[in-house]
Order: structure tokens, then C-alpha cells, then sequence
């Protein structure tokens, strides 16, 4: 099953390495990784997005949350949650398409951002589901370039990850 | 003469003055920070990145330095320290090279969960990240065989840092911690101050088992009709072998302990059925498959241990007493999980046990003990003992004879092992030195050095074979600046034992590599060493041989014992097999 895992380190160098390093040595998955200093400068939060067993899970887990600079960590899943991710997507937006693009982009309330007489970057925001469905309405040969930022979450209501 | 220096600066006022006086050289508050730690030694060799720590080291006599002949020895030497005291085992090596090769040892000790500290010199922070010389990415190399590693930046930053890490090294679950210094921050100056104690947000080991926890695995054991005791290294590392004793002749359960759990409960007692695993007693795997419920103390279920989870223990209830709550649950299913200090869930399990209304069953532990004792006489580790040859488990038999079973024993990897393994009755913990996870040959010498130096009065043998030995033979001369006065057991059968006995049950006697040619000559390479050499080929003078050997108090003396080259390690349970499915002879 697909897991959302978010950490509070300690802002350190090396810090993103030692969660890789886990992870490639014990070969689980690591299908997105995003990593940035939070309010607090001396902490970084970082979010995974993996998957696995319950008993691979609960694994992944345990040795994340032996890393020394592991302050705190938080499985998304454990309750109720939003999931975000960002998208920049740069399509060819030339003759009948550019119309059908822009509608595109209105229905998954994309923004674009970027216009030239060829091309349309737009900016989508939602979860990994809405961005896939959002790539798969553009016409393959259409899409020039995807950037996705990797999943990012938060707990809903009172549950936080904080010190 | 007085010492002016001294007479002034105890008249000298002017504070801003007096601050510049106690700032210190990295190297030198590198010094003063082991010294306030408590440490008296550490092993390593120099080299340019860490010739201002050397220099410092060399204008003190508080903390006494141990040339080794290579830095892997030095953190062999310092985790064989480590384990014989239960003390954290201090190393100093360079950049570079002197970091690689200190890599097999930190490994090993992690492997162990050994409390070892390593510092390794760094090129000058200037120069990181430009392939400068003898520049090596110490922190990224060690990062997945450490605790936790730490590159020092700042000299401020460096007393610290060092606080950090032998905290970090010694509690939870021990392992071993780098610490990178780079050479402009052994020279640069900082105010001193070595924090007596430390905290980290990030890092808080736990402190007690969980109390109804506790409760219900006592209440489970009081329940077992077939129970079974299997306790691991981690007994050693909490030192809590008294508590262990003492709970297990409570109950009268029968025990049995892993290759790194040896001597956590004594040997010679009634209840114990000897090591478990791929070469453990019939006794003590066949107890293990049909036991009820499994008190799984300090031990982590590693597959040499289990052999194919699938077929481990099928009718057991598990209990797991463990300090690492990843521990739990990683390779066995465990019912009832009890994070926290071995020695703090003992103390609390023998309060329970007293005060519990409960007692054991006793007809069904007489039931369980007759059976126990039947698979005892099958006397699975029964050996010829006619032959003309040298047997090698004659050789340990009567090791543990002439050193009333009281030495420490330090061991390499392979046959000779698990013969010392099974052979030596280890009556006592922190004795049995061994590379048991990572399994690193070149071990024995090195960690017996180790030994030595925390125990000078006391017998230290190392059990090797002629493979093993050769991997860290340079040590000898080491052993002869230091006049340790080692007895190293050579069990020679001109093969790498184990591998030639896994290619003649598993690759039809398709003998690839596991022969040794050109030995030396191990009398005379000890004898060009200044140490004495022996060489024994005949059963009748092992006893002679090694009584003589144990009488030079102050020699090293090499015993090359020519033994059986067919010999195997029995029972055996082959890879994919079940715990009650050995080889037995």
C-alpha cells in the first residue's frame, strides 16, 4: 500500500543523505521525496511517499525513526489527511489546440503561467491522481516538459507533526 | 623552580586576558575532551591529517596511545577492549586510507552493536570536496555501518561533538560513532568546555520497558507447558547476566544462548542446552522447534539463529525482550513485544515473578525436561576421539581444561569458531570476543590485543585457523612492542574450513580456492617477531603443548596445531532448513 511518511529532522548536512542512504541500503521504495527547512530553521521537514506491507511499513518506520537526526516522524495514513502536489506542465499551445488547452486547464482549475505564440505553461496543484489525470487529457505529443514537486502533507483538524 | 607562567596567571585579573589563556588547539581540547570522558587509551596509527592530534597526544601521558600495524586492527583491538569491559573502545586514524581501512572494524562493530568511537582525520575543511590528498569522503563511506557519524566544521563546535558521540555510542543500542576532523580545526583555537551532560532532541533512548507488558509475558511464561529461554548479546551489552541467572533458576526453564549471547548464563549449568542456530546443539534447536513460548531475550532472530523463518518455531507464543524496537517483529512475528534496557525488563520481570501467585507447572516441565534430556544423549557434539590425527575439538576441550575454563577467548571466523563456540563453556559474560554478525576474519588477534590491554593480568587465547591469522599477522609485532603476552591457537588444517566443508555438502567436493599453499612457517615467522613458536602434530602433546604454553605468563606464544584436514563442523542446519531438520554427523 501506498504510504505518505513526513519527518522533522534536524537541519543538518547529510541529513537527506542518511534517509536515502536507508532506503537504497534496505531496499525499500522511495517514490517521491521533498525536503525544506521549516518555520523553525534548525528543523527540515521532509515528506516520502512509499510503499509497501503493513510489515514493510511498520520497518520503514522503526529505522527512519533510529536515525539520530530523526527528531519526529508521522505516517500520513495513521488518520484523516490532505495530500498536495504541484505541477508545471509546458504544452504546445499552437492553432485549434491553444483553445483546447486553456479549457484543459480551467476544468482541473490549472492557472498558466507562462504564454509564448507556441507554447502554454500551466501550474496544477492537487493530489498525485488529479496531476496524473490532468497529464492524461493533453495529448502525448503535445507535452514539451513535466515538472512535479513530489508529494507534500498534513494532517487534518488537531493532529500535527511539531515539537 | 616554581613555574612562572603558572604564579602569573594566578595573579592575572583582567578577565578578557585570562579567556584568551584557556583557549586550546582543536587537537588539544580533542585530548582533553577523551581525558574527561574517562578514557585511558586509544588505539591508531598517524598520518598527515591528524599529525596535530599526534602532536598533542605526544605532550600529554594522561591518555596512553596503542600503535597497531593497521587501522583495521586498531578498531578490531579497540571493539575487543570494548567488549571485554563493556567500556566504549576509542580509535584515532587518518584521512584517507587510515579511514578505509579502520571501515571492516567500525563494520563489525556495528554488525555487533559495539560502543566504538572512531576518529578519523579529515583533510583541511578548505580542501573538502577538491580530491586533495588522502581525501576520502570518511562521513558518506561510514554513514550505513555507524550509529552516527559527525564532521567537525567549527572548533567550537568540536568538544561537543565529542560529548555527542560517546553518548550516542553507549546508550540505546550501542554501536559505533565517527567523528571526521578535518586538520584546520585540530589547529585552530577555541575555548574549552566538555559538557558533563548531554541531551538531544532528536535522540531518547528508552529507559523502561513497558510496565503491563512486563506483566503479561510473565504471566505467558508462567503459563508455558514447552518453554524456552533464548537470550542474545544484548544480556552482555546490558550487563545483565546476574538478572538472567537468576530468573532462569527461578523458573528452571531451560536456556540457550546465541553465538554473541555466550557466558550471559553459565555454561556448565544443568539448564543451559548450549548455543542455538546453524551450529548450535540438537538440544538446544530441537528445543526451540517444539517450545510453547519463546522468551526471546536481547536477541535479534538473525537468520543463522532461525534458519528458514517459515519453519521457526511453529507452535511458539514469542516473547521479545529488546532495546531496539526495530528489532521487534523484523524477522519473527512477536506477541508480545517489550521495548527497553534488558537489565531494567529482567529487574522488573524477577519483581513480577516473585510476588506472582503463579508458579511454573511442574508436571509439564518434568514432561518438557524428559524430553530435553532425551535429545541431550544424543551427544550431538561427540567427535572421534581415537583418531591419530589432531582433532581440533580436542584442541578446545582441552583449552578449556588448562585454563580452568577462565581465559578470554578471542576468536576468528570459520570452523575453528564454532568449535571454540561450542566447546569453551563460557561460565561468565564479556569472555567469548567474536566477530559474530559481520563474521570479519583478521578479528581474533587484533581484539585480543584488546583484550589484553583492559585485562593485563588475566589469560587471553585467541582461537584461529591459518586463513584467519594471516589477514591480521602484522599485529604480532604490535603484541611484541606492547610485550602482550597472547596465546594464539592455530587450528591449521591448510583449508579455509568452512568453505571447504560448504563446497563438500553443497558443490560436490568441487574444492575451489579454499586450499591453503605456501603457508609460512608459523614457528619461525612468530620466533622473527621475538615470540615463542610451537608446532604440535601429535593428539598426545596438545595437553603437554598448551600446559607449557599457559606457563609463560609473559611470552606470546604461537601454537600451530596441525589438525585434521577433514574435519566438520556438526550438527549443521543447511541453508532453507528448518531448526529441527540438522545434520548430524
Amino acid at each position: 500500500m501506498r504510504h505518505i511518511i513526513s519527518i522533522l529532522m534536524e537541519n543538518e548536512a547529510g541529513a537527506l543523505s542518511r534517509v536515502a542512504g536507508l532506503f537504497s541500503a534496505r531496499g525499500y521504495n522511495i517514490e517521491s521525496l521533498t525536503v525544506a527547512a521549516t518555520e523553525d530553521e534548525s528543523l527540515s521537514r521532509m515528506t516520502l511517499v512509499t510503499r509497501g506491507t503493513d510489515e514493510v511499513i511498520e520497518q520503514i518506520t522503526k529505522q527512519l525513526n533510529k536515525l539520530i537526526d530523526v527528531v519526529k516522524l508521522m505516517d500520513m495514513h495513521e488518520g484523516p489527511h490532505i495530500e498536495r502536489e504541484m505541477m508545471l506542465i509546458k504544452v504546445r499551445a499552437a492553432g485549434p489546440a491553444r483553445e483546447e488547452v486553456k479549457r484543459l486547464a480551467d476544468i482541473f482549475r490549472g492557472r498558466i503561467i507562462d504564454v509564448s505564440d507556441t507554447t502554454y505553461t500551466i501550474e496544477v496543484t492537487g493530489t498525485s491522481e488529479k496531476l496524473d489525470a490532468f497529464v492524461g487529457a493533453i495529448i502525448r505529443t503535445d507535452i514539451i516538459e513535466v515538472v512535479r514537486s513530489g508529494v507534500t502533507g498534513i494532517a487534518r483538524g488537531e493532529r500535527a507533526l511539531h515539537l | 623552580m616554581p613555574d612562572i607562567r603558572a604564579f602569573f596567571w594566578f595573579f592575572d585579573f583582567a578577565g578578557t586576558r585570562e579567556t584568551k589563556q584557556v583557549e586550546l588547539t582543536g587537537a588539544e581540547i580533542f585530548v582533553r575532551s577523551l581525558v574527561e570522558q574517562g578514557i585511558e587509551r586509544v588505539f591508531g596509527y598517524p598520518g598527515g591529517a591528524v599529525l596535530p592530534i599526534y602532536d598533542a597526544l605526544f605532550q600529554q601521558d594522561e591518555l596512553q596511545h596503542v600503535l597497531v600495524r593497521h587501522e583495521q586492527a586498531a578498531t578490531h583491538a579497540a571493539d575487543g577492549y570494548a567488549r571485554s569491559t563493556g567500556r566504549p573502545g576509542v580509535v584515532l586514524v587518518t584521512s584517507g586510507p587510515g579511514a578505509t581501512n579502520a571501515v571492516t572494524g567500525i563494520a563489525t562493530a556495528y554488525m555487533d552493536s559495539i560502543p566504538l568511537v572512531v576518529f578519523t582525520g579529515q583533510v583541511p575543511t578548505a580542501l573538502i570536496g577538491n580530491d586533495a590528498f588522502q581525501e576520502v569522503d570518511s562521513v558518506g563511506i561510514t554513514r550505513p555501518c555507524v550509529k552516527h557519524n559527525f564532521l567537525v566544521k567549527d572548533v567550537n563546535d568540536l568538544a561537543v561533538t565529542i560529548r555527542k558521540a560517546f553518548y550516542v555510542a553507549m546508550t540505546g543500542r550501542p554501536g559505533p560513532v565517527v567523528v571526521d576532523i578535518p586538520k584546520d580545526v585540530a589547529t585552530a583555537r577555541a575555548e574549552f568546555h566538555y559538557p558533563k551532560r548531554i541531551s538531544m532532541r532528536s535522540y531518547n533512548p528508552v529507559t523502561r520497558g513497558h510496565p503491563r507488558q512486563i506483566k503479561k509475558a510473565v504471566d505467558l511464561m508462567l503459563s508455558a507447558k514447552r518453554p524456552m529461554l533464548y537470550t542474545g548479546g544484548g544480556v552482555i551489552l546490558a550487563n545483565a547476566s546476574s538478572q538472567l541467572t537468576e530468573m532462569t533458576k527461578l523458573l528452571g526453564y531451560p536456556i540457550t544462548n546465541t553465538l554473541m549471547g555466550l557466558g550471559a548464563f553459565p555454561a556448565t549449568h544443568r539448564q543451559n542446552l548450549g548455543m542455538l542456530g546453524m551450529h548450535g546443539t540438537y538440544e538446544a534447536n530441537m528445543g526451540m522447534h517444539n517450545c510453547d513460548v519463546l522468551i526471546a531475550i536481547g536477541a535479534r532472530f538473525d537468520d543463522r539463529v532461525t534458519g528458514n523463518v517459515d519453519k521457526f518455531c511453529p507452535t511458539a507464543t514469542v516473547i521479545h525482550v529488546d532495546i531496539d524496537p526495530a528489532s521487534i517483529s523484523k524477522n519473527v512475528k512477536v506477541d508480545v513485544p517489550i521495548v527497553g534496557p534488558v537489565d531494567q525488563v529482567l529487574k522488573e520481570m524477577l519483581k513480577v515473578l516473585k510476588e506472582s501467585k503463579k508458579k511454573p507447572d511442574a508436571d509439564a516441565q518434568k514432561a518438557w525436561w524428559k524430553q530435553i534430556e532425551e535429545w541431550r544423549d544424543m551427544d550431538c557434539l561427540k567427535y572421534d576421539h581415537d583418531s591419530d590425527l589432531i582433532k581440533p575439538q580436542f584442541v578446545l576441550e582441552k583449552l578449556y581444561e588448562v585454563t580452568k575454563g577462565k581465559a578470554f577467548v578471542t576468536s576468528d571466523v570459520g570452523q575453528h569458531q564454532m568449535w571454540a563456540a561450542q566447546f569453551y563453556k563460557f561460565d561468565k559474560p564479556n569472555r567469548w570476543i567474536n566477530s559474530g554478525g559481520l563474521g570479519t576474519m583478521g578479528f581474533g588477534l587484533p581484539a585480543a590485543m584488546g583484550v589484553q590491554f583492559a585485562h593485563p593480568k588475566e589469560t587471553v587465547a585467541c582461537v584461529t585457523g591459518e586463513g584467519s591469522i594471516q589477514m591480521c599477522i602484522q599485529e604480532l609485532s604490535t603484541c611484541r612492542q606492547y610485550g602482550l603476552p597472547l596465546k594464539i591457537i592455530n587450528l591449521n588444517n591448510g583449508y579455509l574450513g568452512m568453505v571447504r566443508q560448504w563446497q563438500q555438502f553443497f558443490y560436490d567436493g568441487r574444492y575451489a580456492m579454499s586450499y591453503m599453499e605456501s603457508l609460512p612457517d608459523f614457528v619461525k615467522l612468530a620466533e622473527s617477531y621475538g615470540h615463542v613458536g610451537m608446532q604440535i602434530t601429535r593428539p598426545e602433546d596438545v595437553e603437554p603443548a598448551l600446559k607449557e604454553a599457559f606457563k609463560m605468563k609473559d611470552r606470546l606464544v604461537f601454537m600451530d596445531f596441525l589438525t585434521d584436514k577433514s574435519e566438520n563442523v556438526y550438527p549443521m542446519i543447511p541453508a532453507g532448513a528448518g531448526q529441527n531438520e540438522m545434520i548430524l554427523v
